[in-house]
């Protein structure tokens, strides 16, 4: 058996996932350098398991950037809410909005035309 | 690059974490927005850390998890309650990784092919000798932060946060068995680059390198 069958499955033999059969085990107990890969692979799989202890501080302001844009996100699903889930009482607003606004037109229309007039003139 | 902080495993403050987190999460379930901020402030250096291992740089990794937060509070509701939060964060965060960077793709050119070689800065002095710990973690960063994107996200999910295959696959938009082969190559690459002397002497017992393996590959199909 050449070294190249059985070193596909060394990490696999170190992390615990995979199980050499006996033929593959044989070479392993015999063959210096695949005993050695297989040390190289533990030894890797272990110094990154020990990486999750490790964190990195990210630089400031990343809190309040991440809960602004939830700020953000909430204003919009609720203004969405509005719109569609409210439909019953915001009917009752839009016909008081209707009246405040028929009169608030009326007063902007005579601004414009004012305006308008004093520009051509 | 931001500094690194090597936090000591405290399993009891842990538990007491997760729990605390548990109740947070179900307060959060029940739309109080002020759990879901504690819950951000209490999960962000992790998700960061994660975030930053899969991108590879700062800017990157803050997009990536302001996007995971957005998209974990809006999925709250569909979060199972019997999973760990910090596992379903780290899928979200994964996901939005694996988003980023495929865009990023998209819109540059930097991204390394998988097959690229790995270069060696430290090829002198005895490998063993250089073995210890915490030069060891050095050289791993260093590393994996040279390897292919697609081949660093595999080894981060599964070696470091210990994700089943079937979530990474999942996560990244792969099969299983691309997840497995990715695996593969992500730690033999791993492997080389830490011990190199064992794999660079060439001999002559029928073992060789990278380019052969590849075309011997491309022979088989």
């Amino acid at each position: 058996m050449r070294c190249d069958a059985v070193a596909e499955q060394l990490a696999g033999v170190a992390d615990g996932s995979v199980q050499l059969d006996s033929r593959a085990r044989k070479h392993v107990e015999t063959c210096l350098r695949c005993q050695a890969e297989l040390v190289q692979y533990r030894k890797l799989l272990r110094a990154l398991r020990t990486m999750r202890t490790e964190v990195l501080e990210p630089a400031p302001g990343l809190v309040s950037d991440v809960l602004a844009a939830l700020e953000q996100a909430g204003e919009r699903q609720a203004v969405r809410g509005m719109l569609s889930g409210r439909k019953v009482a915001y009917v009752g607003g839009i016909a008081a909005a209707t009246a405040a606004g028929a009169a608030g037109a009326i007063v902007i229309a005579t601004l414009s035309r004012r305006g308008r007039l004093r520009l051509a003139s | 690059m931001p500094r690194t902080v090597t936090r000591s495993p405290r399993p009891e403050s842990d538990e007491q974490m997760t729990g605390g987190l548990a109740d947070l999460v179900a307060r959060a379930r029940e739309g109080d927005k002020e759990a879901f901020e504690a819950i951000v402030r209490a999960t962000y250096v992790d998700s960061y850390t994660l975030a930053h291992r899969l991108v590879g740089n700062e800017e990157d990794a803050r997009d990536v998890v302001q996007e995971a937060y957005m998209r974990a509070y809006r999925g709250l509701k569909r979060f199972r309650g019997d999973a760990q939060f910090t596992t379903w964060m780290y899928r979200i965060t994964a996901n939005c990784a694996a988003t980023h960077l495929g865009r990023r793709a998209r819109h540059r050119h930097d991204e390394l092919p998988d097959d690229a070689q790995i270069v060696d800065l430290s090829p002198d002095g005895d490998p063993e000798a250089n073995a210890a710990r915490s030069a060891l973690r050095d050289r791993l960063r260093l590393a994996l932060a040279d390897l292919p994107p697609k081949l660093r996200a595999v080894v981060v999910l599964r070696d470091i946060y210990d994700l089943p295959h079937e979530a990474i696959a999942a996560e990244l938009g792969i099969s299983e068995s691309a997840a497995k082969v990715r695996l593969h190559r992500a730690r033999r690459k791993l492997r080389e680059r830490l011990y190199p002397m064992a794999s660079d002497d060439g001999g002559d017992d029928g073992r060789h390198g990278e380019g052969e393996e590849g075309t011997e590959a491309v022979r088989a199909m």
